[in-house]
């Protein structure tokens, strides 16, 4: 009785009826926490191979003295491919100590980047464009393409080992919508028979042909060009008085 | 930002409008409008001749290494225009009438002035944004992979004009192959002396640098993008002080977008006039367009400044699918723009001031259309799922008003939702526009309030469809 009387003041008052959150939910893709794994844990060691060590140098150059930090992005990228697409906390704490840095500095520029993937991937890291332009363009049926060709599902590996399947922000190849990025390669243009093909390539360790798959070479409008038509005109073109000596 | 200042200015103008002649007769002082100067003698606007067009490569179909770009003009004459001296450069940019091509469209010449302050020693910086990430935006990267020397070079010619000992070319992490066509472009233009010591045997030195940023879109805000560089988080400074005061490594910095720096080269070279001779005056120019969405021939393409929008998609990207009727709603100038539904789409001319008066932006010229098939609930639903994402945390009413907004609008794409929580959604964006550090707040509220301003009777009718289907939402029982 008590409990049906709970509920018609309930009704009475209009309390919200929300439950009491206990736990934040998770407002983004990855965990910004480190756990220690068997493949990810501080006491992996990590050094950079020597043809990476001259990268290294020749990164920390191009910053002025004492300013040295702004290599931190290229040089965790460069460690996570070293590291096979993915960068393990060991990672983090080397480029601290090449950047003469505490290791939270790194920690944090880490976890803010979506390019750094803090967790064991797949060879193949098929990252599926699916904000508004993609999406107008039918991302979604890519999308679910590359998950039943891979049986992976978003965020996670598939069961072989060799593909991880992401879903990302605008990566900007808007007019080449729908798209796909498969490590450092943008494939455009995609139906689900080219999405499909490139997966059954990728599984066969073949380098599918990268660019748009309508037959286009970059971001013209097909079947005609509508502008650009003549040859360039050469150099002194349109040259104004003032640089004409 | 900027593009939230030009629309205040506007509005202050057809106000005064009305009242102008009651401050006349009271105090007799002349009304300044916005728009002194004499009415344009031009009155139909693109398409562009081939050989006015500035990136002649546009569609890759030439080489983009150092002797195809010498070949179509680059590096033409280079010497002469730094030999030429940074007043030279600089006024020729004030004449062109150049708006940043970034989104806030801040007239360039300007902005490369403010770094003519006498020196205090501390070396100065050029920074080019080039982390393209707004959705809808793709045309720097057709610069960068086809172009790049266009790019090299606008770096050192705006080097000059600033005194700069230095440019870091900041490119979207996503963007591999982009940065390392760029990379070749500098180191060809190094070896052929045209950067690096006594560059283009002008006496002047300059470097040119590309660092890789790591997949984050707040890195596009000026600020941002210089902390990323100085390797911290991308979260964006309070300004004052401004970039020019204390930007990179705490030097004098500007930061300008890829288009703007790639079109000073070819702007010296022809003239400011010559530039200025394109588009309504005040939106002067060439522009790269982005057409994406429902349309036949999607493209990215150059066109005139002020081309009616209606004319650029039927001419350039094929129409819309299934006819201009078809056309549903149009986002004119990258995600952040307000939408505009099919009647203003009719008349509405591509540049700064005539989407301003449409309620818009240019942005980044970045054209969205949608067709009469397209979920338009969703598809904002969708942009703020982006900003979202993309918030960098720092402000609260863009780290959780966008998390609350993109909770709504999710309930208003199925209709589960109350007709007040209309009102509300509109209450949070207006709270979140304007009280954050940074645009992307702005950027976050402004498609909600477009789709308010356009669609609220579609809103109200997936409403009436879910109760009817589902009884009373939660919503509506609550509050």
């Amino acid at each position: 009785m008590l409990s049906s009387l709970r509920s018609g003041v309930q009704f009475l008052w209009r309390v919200p009826s929300r439950a009491l959150q206990t736990t934040s939910t998770l407002q983004h893709d990855s965990l910004f926490v480190h756990r220690d794994t068997l493949e990810d844990n501080s006491s992996i060691p990590f050094e950079f191979s020597p043809a990476n060590q001259k990268r290294v140098d020749a990164l920390l150059a191009i910053y002025p003295e004492g300013h040295k930090r702004g290599a931190m992005i290229p040089l965790l990228d460069l460690a996570q491919r070293q590291n096979g697409g993915w960068l393990p906390i060991s990672a983090m704490h080397k480029v601290a100590e090449v950047l003469n840095l505490p290791r939270m500095r790194v920690y944090e520029v880490a976890t803010f980047y979506t390019m750094f993937i803090r967790r064991p991937i797949g060879k193949y890291h098929v990252q599926v464009c699916t904000t508004t332009p993609c999406w107008l363009r039918g991302s979604d049926v890519v999308l679910n393409a590359i998950k039943e060709a891979t049986g992976c599902e978003v965020g996670g590996n598939s069961p072989c080992g060799k593909f991880s399947i992401s879903e990302v922000e605008c990566l900007g190849a808007c007019v080449n919508a729908p798209m796909i990025q498969v490590n450092d390669d943008y494939y455009e243009d995609l139906t689900v028979e080219d999405t499909k093909e490139i997966i059954d390539k990728l599984k066969k360790d073949e380098k599918p042909m990268p660019g748009p798959r309508s037959g286009r070479f970059a971001s013209e409008p097909l079947g005609g060009l509508t502008s650009l038509t003549e040859e360039p005109t050469g150099p002194g073109f349109g040259l104004q008085d003032a640089l004409k000596s | 930002m900027a593009g939230a200042l030009v629309r205040v200015i506007q509005r202050t103008k057809t106000n005064l409008g009305i009242v102008a002649p009651l401050a006349n007769g009271i105090n007799n002082v002349p009304v300044r409008y916005q728009q002194s100067q004499a009415p344009p003698a031009k009155s139909k606007f693109g398409p562009l001749a081939d050989n006015d067009r500035v990136f002649t490569n546009l569609y890759g179909r030439h080489d983009w290494r150092l002797k195809g770009a010498m070949a179509r003009g680059d590096w033409y004459m280079t010497k002469e225009i730094l030999l030429k001296g940074t007043d030279w450069i600089v006024n020729e940019l004030k004449t062109s009438g150049l708006r940043g091509r970034g989104g806030a469209g801040f007239p360039t010449g300007m902005k490369w002035s403010f770094m003519n302050k006498p020196s205090d020693g501390r070396p100065k910086y050029l920074v080019v944004n080039a982390d393209e990430g707004e959705p809808g935006t793709c045309k720097d990267r057709e610069i960068m992979r086809h172009d790049p020397h266009k790019l090299v070079e606008g770096c050192l010619i705006a080097g000059r004009a600033m005194g700069a000992q230095a440019a870091y070319i900041y490119i979207r992490g996503e963007f591999y192959n982009e940065a390392s066509n760029l990379q070749v472009a500098i180191a060809e233009a190094y070896q052929a002396g045209l950067i690096g010591k006594n560059a283009c045997g002008s006496g002047y030195d300059f470097d040119v640098y590309v660092h890789r940023g790591a997949g984050a879109y707040i890195c596009g805000e000026e600020t941002a993008l210089i902390e990323s560089i100085e390797g911290k988080q991308g979260k964006p400074r309070l300004k004052p002080p401004f970039p020019a005061d204390v930007g990179l490594f705490g030097c004098p910095t500007t930061v300008n977008n890829v288009e703007t720096i790639a079109v000073a080269p070819t702007i010296c070279r022809r003239s400011g006039k010559w530039f200025a001779s394109f588009g309504r005056p005040r939106n002067s120019g060439t522009k790269l367009f982005n057409i994406s969405g429902h349309v036949n021939t999607p493209c990215t393409v150059e066109e005139e400044m002020s081309i009616p929008l209606k004319e650029l998609i039927e001419r350039h990207a094929g129409g819309v699918c299934g006819g201009w009727d078809n056309l549903l709603a149009i986002i004119p100038g990258g995600s952040s723009t307000p939408l505009i539904p099919k009647d203003v789409c009719e008349t509405v001319l591509m540049d700064f001031d005539g989407l301003v008066a449409a309620q818009t932006s240019l942005g980044t010229a970045a054209i969205i259309v949608m067709d009469k098939s397209t979920d338009i609930v969703k598809a904002i639903a969708r942009l703020i799922m982006f900003y979202k994402h993309e918030s960098c945390g720092q402000c609260t009413p863009c780290r959780e008003g966008v998390s609350w907004m993109n909770k709504i609008i999710y309930r208003m794409v199925d209709g589960n939702a109350s007709p007040k929580e209309i009102d509300m959604l509109w209450e949070i964006s207006k709270q979140i526009e304007g009280h954050t550090i940074c645009a992307l707040g702005d950027g976050a509220a402004w498609p909600v309030q477009g789709l308010i301003r356009h669609f609220r009777p579609e809103l109200e009718r997936r409403m009436e469809a879910w109760a009817s289907a589902n009884g009373p939402s939660k919503a509506e029982r609550l509050y």
